[in-house]
């Protein structure tokens, strides 16, 4: 982390893309011209005049000269990031948070779930995962969008989905028209899929009652809870466990998260009251 | 070649039933291959037929007036496609059809039936099965309904 971790620093939009009608992607000069983080950390992104929201990193690890963001245009501070364009300022401060096990995963199965926005959090993993494939076993992803117009990075997904050692599987919850894919919930992929249980990681995001069912299904499977992580969302604010916005029965999720071990919040994504 | 019993013993939904069963389930088997947009099952026909989908992809439709067809949810290999022939009035609720390619095994449901009107330890050993795969098919639903991508979630 930073010398300053609540001082936000200038960066530049080098290119912004609309992904989907409502997802926008940000690629940033970062502001050392160099930003190294670990993959499923995140930045707190500054639009000025309008705000600062947590954002996870979507880009490259191996790629430090280049900082990607993924934004759902939501609220007014996710709005006026996703109308930044080329050349205009914003403020970034981070990395933070807790990552992926990558290296604890070695020699696993390694299952990834993603759902909707899901998946920008699980790029830089799925990217760290290809780059060093053979330290892994079966390495597949399973991906569910609500229609075939959201299913974001379709482009990088169909350059996945055509490698001979990575399982790309993608559903949409609803399709009509010429869509020849998948239809159904993300979780009814996992039941057609090979891996070995007794040896597999599973690492999971997307919205939190998806995430709950995918457990259930790996639990069915026979994958060890201590081996299924989830990437937790919360109203992050100050990022550094000082505000406590994101706390999370005795978790800060902006420190302690946003990854988690399933085991350690099992029992707290079920309550209504956290 | 592997005889229809032994694909049927290695398939997750028929684990566990006792071999006796699976012969006889088997004796009801065939495999069947259907073309790319070849209706397996039409809404309202009469379900005597249940398959188990080996590979290929097959879209459970309905068609909605003035709004075209919606798939539903789509099956691929290993899941159990219909179960209507298990329940009165026996009628396919959804048209099935398949999406590419699609070889499985058809089973005789109207014969099930009757075997497991006389044998109710064959008729519980199947139902319990069948409302297995039915509680996922509810819990796959009420996911989507929820709708959980949507903005705001």
């Amino acid at each position: 982390m930073e010398a300053e971790p609540l001082l936000p620093a200038p960066a530049t939009v080098l290119r912004a893309r609309r992904d989907t009608p409502d997802v926008y992607t940000l690629e940033l000069e970062p502001p050392a011209g160099e930003f190294h983080f670990a993959p499923g950390q995140f930045n707190m992104l500054y639009a000025f005049g309008a705000g600062e929201v947590p954002i996870s990193i979507s880009g490259d690890p191996a790629r430090p000269e280049h900082l990607v963001h993924t934004i759902r245009a939501v609220g007014a501070v996710s709005g006026a990031l996703a109308r930044l364009r080329r050349g205009d300022a914003l403020g970034v401060r981070g990395p933070f948070g807790s990552a992926w096990p990558l290296e604890a995963a070695r020699g696993d199965d390694v299952i990834v779930i993603a759902g909707g926005l899901g998946l920008a959090p699980l790029r830089p993993a799925i990217y760290r995962l290809l780059a060093e494939r053979g330290r892994y076993g079966r390495v597949v992803l399973l991906y569910g969008a609500r229609t075939p117009a959201d299913i974001l990075y379709a482009r990088e997904l169909e350059r996945w989905r055509a490698r001979f050692d990575l399982e790309v599987q993608v559903s949409v919850d609803r399709a009509e028209g010429d869509w020849r894919g998948n239809v159904g919930v993300v979780t009814s992929l996992l039941e057609r899929v090979k891996f070995d249980p007794l040896d597999a990681s599973a690492f999971v995001c997307g919205p939190e009652v998806m995430m709950r069912f995918a457990a259930v299904e790996l639990e069915r499977r026979g994958v060890a809870h201590e081996r299924i992580h989830v990437s937790l969302e919360r109203n992050m604010k100050c990022a550094v466990a000082l505000c406590g916005r994101c706390q999370f029965g005795p978790h800060f999720v902006c420190r302690d998260g946003p990854v988690f071990r399933y085991d350690r919040v099992r029992d707290l994504m079920s309550k209504r009251e956290v | 070649m592997k005889q229809m019993d032994e694909i049927l013993a290695e398939h997750s939904f028929f684990r566990g039933l006792p071999r006796p069963y699976l012969e006889l389930v088997a004796g009801c088997g065939k495999n069947v291959r259907f073309e790319a947009n070849q209706f397996i099952a039409r809404e309202g026909e009469d379900a005597d037929t249940f398959y188990l989908v080996r590979h290929g992809a097959v879209a459970l439709e309905l068609h909605l007036p003035n709004r075209g067809t919606r798939t539903l949810q789509t099956l691929g290999p290993g899941d159990i496609l219909g179960w209507s022939w298990l329940v009165p009035p026996y009628r396919w609720r959804f048209d099935a059809r398949a999406v590419e390619p699609t070889r499985a095994i058809a089973l005789d449901g109207k014969c099930l039936r009757e075997k497991c009107e006389t044998d109710h330890d064959l008729g519980y050993a199947l139902l319990k099965r069948f409302a297995y795969v039915l509680g996922q098919r509810l819990e796959a639903t009420r996911l989507q309904l929820l709708d959980v991508y949507g903005a705001g979630s």
